[in-house]
């Protein structure tokens, strides 16, 4: 019997091409990790869905065993688990982010 | 709760007997830290899974008793041959 929060979890992050687990909202955020990576994001110009996880407790859960990642924020490109913030600052400093983005056709190629 | 520097060293080493640790306390609360860790073990490995096999070693305490462990890590630099 599969598990429902992960299902849910699953539904989320197909819905929208870029998902982002955080603790708070992009306009408050709440945590200084959760914080970064919305700046990331932005910074990319990318267009993303966050979900709060202090507003669900099921979820705030459920990320972690979902990926076996036991921390917040998680970041899902297409579907698929990218990292924490730690993953998202290295690949934006290394310009792997910003590649994975144009690769997946989420922000046009700058000139 | 928090966690001592040697005691994750201790922890990371048992899982990665050749890693190289260098632990740093950012904020001196025993809360948050930045790690490198060099292992053999990380060869080949996509980074989230590099990082997976530190907190598999730190077993379940990371985002419990250690809230922030900035983690950089990679295996050692290939001998030029």
């Amino acid at each position: 019997m599969s598990d429902p929060v992960h299902e849910r979890i699953k539904k989320q992050i197909e819905q929208d091409d870029v998902v982002l687990y955080m603790k708070g909202t992009p306009v408050f955020p709440q945590c200084g990790f959760s914080s970064g990576a919305v700046q990331v994001l932005s910074h990319l110009e990318v267009p993303f869905q966050s979900y709060n996880v202090l507003e669900d407790q099921d979820i705030r859960e459920g990320v972690k065993t979902f990926s076996d990642w036991p921390t917040i924020p998680q970041l899902y490109v297409k579907g698929e688990f990218v990292g924490g913030f730690d993953i998202m600052r290295e690949m934006f400093e290394s310009g792997e982010l910003q590649e994975m983005m144009r690769d997946k056709g989420l922000v046009e190629a700058k000139s | 709760m928090a966690m001592r520097v040697d005691e994750i060293e201790r922890l990371v080493k048992e899982a990665l007997p050749d890693a190289q640790v260098v632990i740093e306390d950012l904020a001196g609360d025993g809360d948050h830290y930045r790690a490198t860790i060099i292992s053999e073990k990380f060869r080949g490995l996509p980074r989230v899974r590099q990082h997976q096999l530190v907190y598999d070693a730190l077993g379940g305490r990371m985002g419990g008793e250690l809230h922030a462990l900035a983690l950089t890590t990679s295996p050692p630099p290939s001998e030029a041959s």
